[in-house]
């Protein structure tokens, strides 16, 4: 085992350490589980950090290029992400919800193929790792903001049916989680949009075209209209609230899709395999 | 010493008698000074409120120390004492240390909770220490309490959620819009709890208040009270888009506010959230309109519902607050007991005893080669030496253990050679002023 495969399982040990605190402070509402839980995630995120950047030196290449990579750094940048939401909103209670979904990612990263990948030389180019860093930050930031949207469409149900559990004592207010939706959209938009413009400059000097339809590619632009038709709703038409929080939500799904979906059922040219040449 | 504690509460005496009990505020001297003169009381503190009246003292013999309150607390009203017998509870020892620790924490409040009782009960403190009423053992007490209060607001959730209709709809304002400094707030009509919750909202900083009335005259004077604006009854839709809380109490047989003129409301507001309450019977605004996105109406039934689910919240606390009084209470009672005369002075003697077998050790470790006879007539001196110097602090520990300044000479001792800590143990003990005031 590699050092950064080591650090790696140690890393998932404490994101798993992390959502079992945080499923313990959330059904049991003790505050101090959940304090704990943001002190072992900046642990984790710290050693995350340490694994990437091992794990970089090792290969020579940022690490994002299979799928072990990629999961790994997706899950890093989702955690950062969430750290520096945590800054500037002190909500303790979004961390229930991304660090799971850390956590899934870190498994099924843990179960791909470890090894480094030698990558395809006509890929090999400047532009992959800021097409796919880009990418994955745009991920994370709507990631935040799909889980800001389940603990607004929560919060608003209580709200709205006057029934409350001990839940709603925990959740911050509506306007809150609808300020994180904005401000994810903002921050994500323009990532993402970065993204596929980088990700079809290097196409074009990789296969000498910008834009090859293929499935990833396609997806991709669908979930891009989803979120321009959400920002555009909210800059002119004033949705906000539970239209938003149920747009950011699907549309994060769609982002999964694109993401696991098309490399599972479709093939293409993002399909990892591609990739490594192999 | 013993603590022990007369008095009387809502729960066991109703108003007509408690105000009959009550001592004035402004005027504790002369209860505190009498009460001190009691036979075998050797400190003493009184809290009055509304709903209580505690005695509580530092005694020696603490069944006459109660028969003896029992008896102050009736003369001093000049009411037959036989007439309140079956109103007052006494407490003595652990019972009494518990009823302070649980009352300080507003366990054995009216509303469970609630934040004044720790407050009245400082100021009561403040009097007894303001008339040198209270010594060793009562101030230690009491920061005790206090200390255990707190701990009880920090640990537990007992003080949190509003547990009336008007606070808890700033509360659930608080839900919808986290800040309410930049908010502004329509009042319709003119209930005294809307303008109590009104007054909340105004403490909680929101900035703009409309009023309307069918009477444009009353309207302008509740608006002059919040340095609002009074606006015309009969176009209040047309501002409604301007503020984000609505609350109505009109006397209004039908809805002044339908679903219709809501979503329009709405729709100026390009959906801004509106919270709106409806303290009216019968109800101002059609129910429908909690069917709207980004609208949430309550009405009285439903903060009813808000305070009750609160209520509950704060009864699950209260267990984790008696286990926090429990722990504290075992640590007090052990200091109190330590101040006994008799094990300070034997822990004293076993303290000196131990350095002496230290020191004798190592001498003996340096000089081998000393005979028996030397090593005894060594260990005789030693020991006459520790006799000699405890003989006067003993003397003196022996001697005023029956007068009010014994406890002070066992705790001085018991800290200058830090005997085995007494618990309720002196880092815990703040100074007054440190301890946040209550609300």
């Amino acid at each position: 085992m590699t050092t950064d495969v080591l650090l790696f399982k140690i890393t998932l040990l404490i994101y798993f350490a992390t959502t079992i605190c945080y499923l313990i402070g959330v059904i049991s509402l003790k505050d101090r589980f959940r304090q704990n839980a943001i002190r072992l995630l900046i642990g984790g995120f710290v050693l995350h950090c340490i694994t990437l950047a091992s794990r970089w030196i090792a290969s020579g290449n940022i690490p994002v290029a299979s799928l072990h990579e990629s999961l790994s750094f997706f899950a890093w940048a989702l955690v950062g992400i969430y750290l520096l939401f945590y800054l500037r909103y002190r909500t303790v209670m979004l961390g229930a919800f991304i660090t799971p979904l850390a956590l899934v990612l870190m498994i099924i990263g843990s179960a791909a193929p470890k090894q480094a990948p030698a990558l395809n030389p006509m890929l090999d180019s400047w532009w992959f790792p800021v097409h796919v860093t880009l990418a994955f930050l745009g991920h994370a930031v709507f990631a935040i903001a799909a889980a800001a949207g389940v603990m607004y469409l929560l919060q608003e149900r209580m709200l709205k049916s006057k029934k409350f559990s001990g839940l709603f004592y925990r959740l911050p207010s509506l306007d809150t989680l609808d300020s994180m939706n904005y401000k994810c959209l903002t921050f994500g938009f323009p990532l993402m949009t970065m993204g596929i413009i980088s990700g079809a400059i290097w196409a074009n000097s990789a296969w000498g075209g910008y834009w090859r339809w293929d499935p990833k590619e396609t997806w991709a632009l669908i979930t891009w209209f989803l979120y321009a038709a959400l920002l555009h709703g909210r800059l002119t038409i004033g949705w906000r609230g539970r239209r938003a929080a149920i747009f950011a939500i699907i549309g994060f799904a769609f982002l999964l899709f694109t993401f696991f979906g098309v490399n599972t059922f479709l093939s293409g040219e993002h399909s990892f395999r591609n990739f490594t040449g192999q | 010493m013993h603590i022990v504690i007369v008095g009387l509460s809502h729960k066991t005496a109703p108003v007509e008698i408690r105000e009959k009990l009550a001592f004035a505020p402004t005027a504790m001297e002369r209860p505190l000074r009498q009460m001190l003169e009691l036979p075998a009381i050797a400190e003493g503190l009184i809290v009055s409120t509304c709903n209580r009246v505690e005695l509580c003292a530092a005694t020696k013999e603490p069944e006459a120390a109660i028969a003896a309150l029992r008896r102050f607390l009736a003369e001093y009203h000049e009411v037959p004492p036989e007439e309140i017998n079956g109103n007052l509870y006494n407490y003595q020892g652990e019972e009494a240390i518990r009823h302070l620790f649980r009352v300080s924490s507003s366990l054995d409040s009216m509303v469970l909770g609630e934040p004044q009782i720790l407050g009245q009960i400082k100021t009561a403190y403040g009097y007894a220490a303001e008339f040198r009423t209270c010594g060793l053992i009562l101030n230690r007490f009491l920061h005790k309490a206090f200390s255990v209060a707190k701990r009880v607001r920090t640990e537990t959730a007992i003080a949190s959620n509003a547990v009336s209709v008007s606070f808890a709809a700033v509360e659930l304002a608080r839900k919808i819009f986290d800040r309410l400094d930049n908010k502004g707030v329509m009042i319709i009509g003119a209930g005294e709890m809307c303008e109590l919750a009104a007054r909340h909202f105004v403490a909680n900083g929101v900035s703009k208040v409309l009023v309307t009335n069918r009477t444009f005259e009353r309207a302008e004077k509740l608006a002059a009270e919040f340095q609002g604006k009074a606006i015309p009854f009969e176009n209040f839709v047309d501002h409604l888009a301007e503020v984000d809380i609505v609350m109505t109490s009109t006397g209004a047989p039908n809805f002044i506010l339908g679903q219709r003129q809501m979503e329009e409301v709405l729709k100026r507001r390009k959906n801004r959230p509106m919270f709106l309450i409806d303290i009216a019977v019968p109800r101002d605004i059609d129910p429908k309109v909690n069917k709207l996105d980004n609208a949430y109406l309550y009405d009285v039934d439903d903060l009813q519902g808000v305070v009750q689910a609160n209520l509950k919240e704060r009864q699950k606390e209260a267990g984790k607050a008696e286990a926090i009084v429990e722990q504290e209470i075992g640590q007090f009672h052990q200091w109190l007991g330590n101040l006994e005369v008799k094990p300070t002075i034997i822990a004293l003697r076993h303290k000196f005893e131990e350095i002496r077998q230290q020191e004798l050790d190592k001498t003996f470790g340096n000089l081998k080669d000393l005979s028996a006879g030397q090593r005894k007539s060594i260990e005789a001196m030693t020991g006459a030496i520790i006799n000699k110097i405890l003989h006067q602090p003993t003397a003196i520990l022996k001697r005023t253990q029956n007068d009010s300044s014994g406890e002070d000479y066992v705790d001085a001792v018991r800290t200058l050679f830090d005997l085995p800590a007494p618990a309720g143990d002196d880092k815990e003990i703040k100074p007054l002023d440190d301890i946040e005031e209550a609300g």
